[in-house]
């Protein structure tokens, strides 16, 4: 099946405030810079909230997390959970047909809903209310078959029960997930065979069907207030222990972001964006400082005084590509990059950095309107 | 059979107390800070002692897996990632582990990450167990509030972060590279290997990559001794597994055994015997769909363990044995896994991504019986073509299930084939 963005859009996504509280949370697990691991729970979340992924929330997520648009696209499409059509206004069924749940009778469910919802996988039912296809192996096998809907997993099943199930979700019910057979997780249906005396008057259901039943928010569209996400990791300090007490993870390195996205990032890239830069920069010992990844894409170097074409090629053998990075230097990158390239104080004489601080905010200098014009070098 | 004593998940079908305070009457979470204290070499030197092979499906032995990381720092950080991806036909055993024995996996994730000089460790598990990521984070919080995690936790003076993250439904991601990518939030694509994981896996840093079982064992071993857990199973098989029994058996279920229990006593003693009897047996795949199926005459004796499932030509995996009685046809079966593997190639390498849409085209006629007698052959040429020609083991894991349908039913195959050219049911008829 073609994974693409649906033709019909919404007009716009935001998160609800509380999903928002989570996704802060959730960014909150990876190392500074590395929040772009973040995307899939985010995606995941957007997909809870509003039943698909659209592409207004694809373009926020890409947003909150600096990621170009296309890089969130491609996650999108490759990981299959993620629906890109619209889906059943009650429920999306997914029913495992891989090995075991075939042969424990996954091809008899799916009979059931075509007759009873789509004749394909992906379709909206007539009333709206349903959508469902064949996944493959849902990791329930001793349970089989079975059948993810919602959050849940209704385990066990048999045609009877299962086509009874959809009509109760149709009916507004939610019948309690687990298996439907009256087994309590995954122990022989017989009795138990190991692990008698640790069976101590158990909860009411498994800690998977229990969740759903205290939660209830099995087949509904979150707002985000259902499970919260709490970060214990935090410390009252604000410091995350372990990271703390480790040494930083190298950057990322850059990836060049479409022409759009740049110009935006030059107007963007103004002196109090790039001061944290600085900072870390100097935080770290003198030889590493100009390991700062490249954050726009190429400007024009060459805009800056004292910058020809020859110095401007050393300076991208280097990693520097932009007014932004130059605008961040401190005084050891100074001095390591003059000391590197023998520039013998060319990059304080010329004051690169008040000259790059100055383009990186998207104005000009008497300089570079020159160059802007034609009149320092030829193409 | 195996003693409850001896079982190290003790609360497998969550019957217990499910909070940290029901496993620490258990028995876990005791003297977590002393094990640390222990140092990291007598970790290490005390999990290669116990013989314990990872149980995500490879088997490699665990303690040595940890003494490749480095010893030292060389300014980066290092991380343990524990695979809980699991994705693996017929596997469900982690699943029962995260949502109902969890604190098994947060202490052992803390002992593991010391031994690695790690202050982080990130979970990923599988995107659709979304109850089980709700329970085990509702663990990591309440081992976090009773200070087993975050600064100095356990009192063991090491500062140790313990993260879920997830995955959102790709098999591929199972593969300890490709889980690396989508951690850092890209698609879910295997790396080239060397650098491996050891010198430079996630954010570029040293990582070790663990199953959930290898790593929710470890607080148990450690406690009990590696004599303790290497007295179960036979030499070089050491140990408890936990074991995912499904199919036409007629209780399936998970249950912890000794290693190198026959199959039948498992069967017997656990499931009820097979649906039918034994005589109505056809075939086993004993450790997920990724090893090659063995005939039901063969299995009743064999022994589950990594070297005893060699001899009869498959391979123990993750333990997730999948029964299947005279009811099945053997050859759609594994045509349904040609077409799982299909769906699961993430497409990076052509031999893959070509080849498994390939036989499974050919499997679906095979089904059918609408292919020449020169085509099994064929078939069988083009799974060594697509073996051991990939960046990761899913081409393998696709070669491998249809060259043990050809080398145990090449008859039905072809029986079906000249059945359907003579129009004539044949030897099928017979049955």
């Amino acid at each position: 099946m073609l994974r693409r963005l649906h033709p019909e859009q919404p007009e716009s996504f935001a998160f609800t405030d509380a999903n928002l509280a989570w996704a802060k949370g959730q960014i909150s697990k990876y190392p500074e810079g590395r929040q772009a691991s973040a995307v899939i729970p985010l995606l995941w979340r957007a997909q809870e909230q509003e039943g698909w992924v659209t592409k207004p929330a694809i373009e926020a997520i890409a947003d909150m997390l600096g990621m170009a648009y296309i890089r969130v696209l491609e996650v999108t499409s490759f990981y299959f959970m993620f629906q890109m059509q619209p889906v059943g206004s009650v429920a999306h069924i997914q029913i495992c047909g891989t090995l075991s749940c075939m042969i424990c009778g996954a091809e008899d469910l799916i009979a059931v809903c075509k007759e009873k919802i789509a004749d394909k996988p992906h379709v909206v039912s007539a009333d709206g209310k349903f959508s469902w296809e064949e996944v493959e192996c849902l990791g329930a096998c001793t349970n089989a078959p079975m059948a993810q809907i919602g959050k849940d997993y209704y385990e066990d099943m048999t045609v009877e029960g299962f086509s009874q199930l959809l009509d109760d979700l149709a009916a507004g019910k939610v019948p309690a997930p687990g298996p439907m057979n009256g087994r309590f997780a995954s122990e022989p249906l017989s009795g138990l065979t190991t692990l008698k005396e640790y069976d101590s008057g158990k909860t009411k259901y498994n800690a998977s069907a229990q969740l759903a039943t205290d939660i209830g928010d099995t087949v509904k569209r979150i707002d985000g207030t259902e499970v919260p996400l709490r970060t214990p990791w935090i410390g009252e300090d604000g410091v995350v222990a372990g990271r703390a007490s480790s040494a930083a993870a190298p950057a990322e390195p850059a990836t060049p972001k479409p022409a759009v996205k740049q110009a935006e990032d030059a107007k963007k890239a103004e002196a109090p964006k790039a001061e944290p830069k600085a900072e870390k920069a100097k935080a770290k010992p003198a030889k590493k400082a100009k390991a700062a990844p490249a954050v726009a894409g190429a400007d024009d170097l060459k805009q800056l005084k004292g910058v020809g074409p020859a110095l401007e090629k050393k300076l991208h053998e280097n990693g520097v590509t932009s007014f932004a990075q130059i605008a961040a230097w401190g005084a050891d990158d100074i001095v390591d990059m003059d000391d590197k390239l023998s520039f013998k104080g060319r990059i304080e004489r010329d004051g690169w950095v008040e000259q790059a601080k100055t383009l990186a905010s998207g104005e000009e200098t008497e300089f570079s309107k020159k160059v802007a014009d034609g009149d320092v070098y030829e193409d | 059979m195996l003693k409850d004593q001896d079982r190290i998940f003790t609360n497998l079908y969550g019957m217990h107390d499910r909070s940290l305070k029901g496993a620490q009457a258990r028995g876990h979470w005791d003297g977590t800070a002393k094990i640390i204290q222990n140092g990291r070499n007598w970790i290490i030197d005390q999990m290669k002692a116990s013989g314990l092979r990872g149980r995500g499906g490879a088997g490699f032995p665990t303690g040595l897996k940890w003494s490749f990381m480095p010893k030292e720092s060389d300014g980066r950080p290092a991380f343990l990632v524990i695979n809980a991806d699991e994705s693996e036909p017929g596997t469900c055993k982690d699943r029962e582990i995260m949502r109902h024995d969890p604190h098994t996996l947060i202490e052992g994730a803390l002992i593991a990450s010391f031994a690695m000089n790690a202050h982080t460790c990130y979970i990923y598990i599988r995107g659709e167990y979304i109850r089980e990521r709700e329970a085990l984070q509702n663990a990591i919080d309440e081992a976090y509030d009773a200070g087993m995690l975050g600064k100095n936790a356990a009192g063991s003076g090491w500062d140790f972060d313990l993260f879920l993250h997830h995955g959102a439904g790709a098999y591929i991601c199972g593969e300890e590279t490709a889980l690396l990518e989508s951690l850092e939030g890209k698609k879910g694509m295997p790396r080239m290997k060397p650098p491996f994981p050891a010198g430079a896996g996630l954010y570029g840093c040293p990582t070790t990559v663990n199953n959930v079982e290898s790593i929710a064992v470890v607080p148990t071993i450690l406690r009990r001794g590696p004599e303790w857990f290497s007295s179960f199973g036979r030499p070089n098989n050491a140990g408890t597994k936990i074991f995912g029994i499904s199919g036409h058996v007629n209780n399936p279920c998970v249950v912890e055994e000794a290693m190198s229990i026959s199959f039948e006593e498992l069967i017997e003693k656990h499931c009820g015997g097979i649906r039918g009897g034994w005589d109505n047996l056809l075939a086993v795949i004993p450790g997920g769909s990724s090893v090659p199926c063995v005939r039901g005459e063969n299995m009743r004796d064999a022994v589950m363990d990594f070297d005893a499932l060699r001899d009869v030509g498959s391979s123990l995996g993750t333990a997730a044995v999948i029964v299947m009685d005279k009811s099945v046809d053997p050859i759609k079966a594994i045509w349904r896994l040609s077409k799982f593997y299909k769906h699961e190639s993430c497409g990076q390498c052509t031999p893959c991504r070509e080849g498994t849409g390939w036989m499974m085209r050919v499997m679906d006629r095979l089904v059918r019986g609408e292919a020449e007698l020169e085509e099994i052959d064929m078939l069988h040429s083009v799974t060594k073509q697509v073996e051991g020609h990939t960046i990761c083991a899913l081409g393998d894991a696709a070669a491998w299930p249809i060259q043990g349908l050809i080398k145990n039913f090449r008859n039905e195959i072809e029986d079906r084939i000249k059945a359907q050219k003579t129009g004539r049911m044949g030897a099928m008829a017979a049955e």
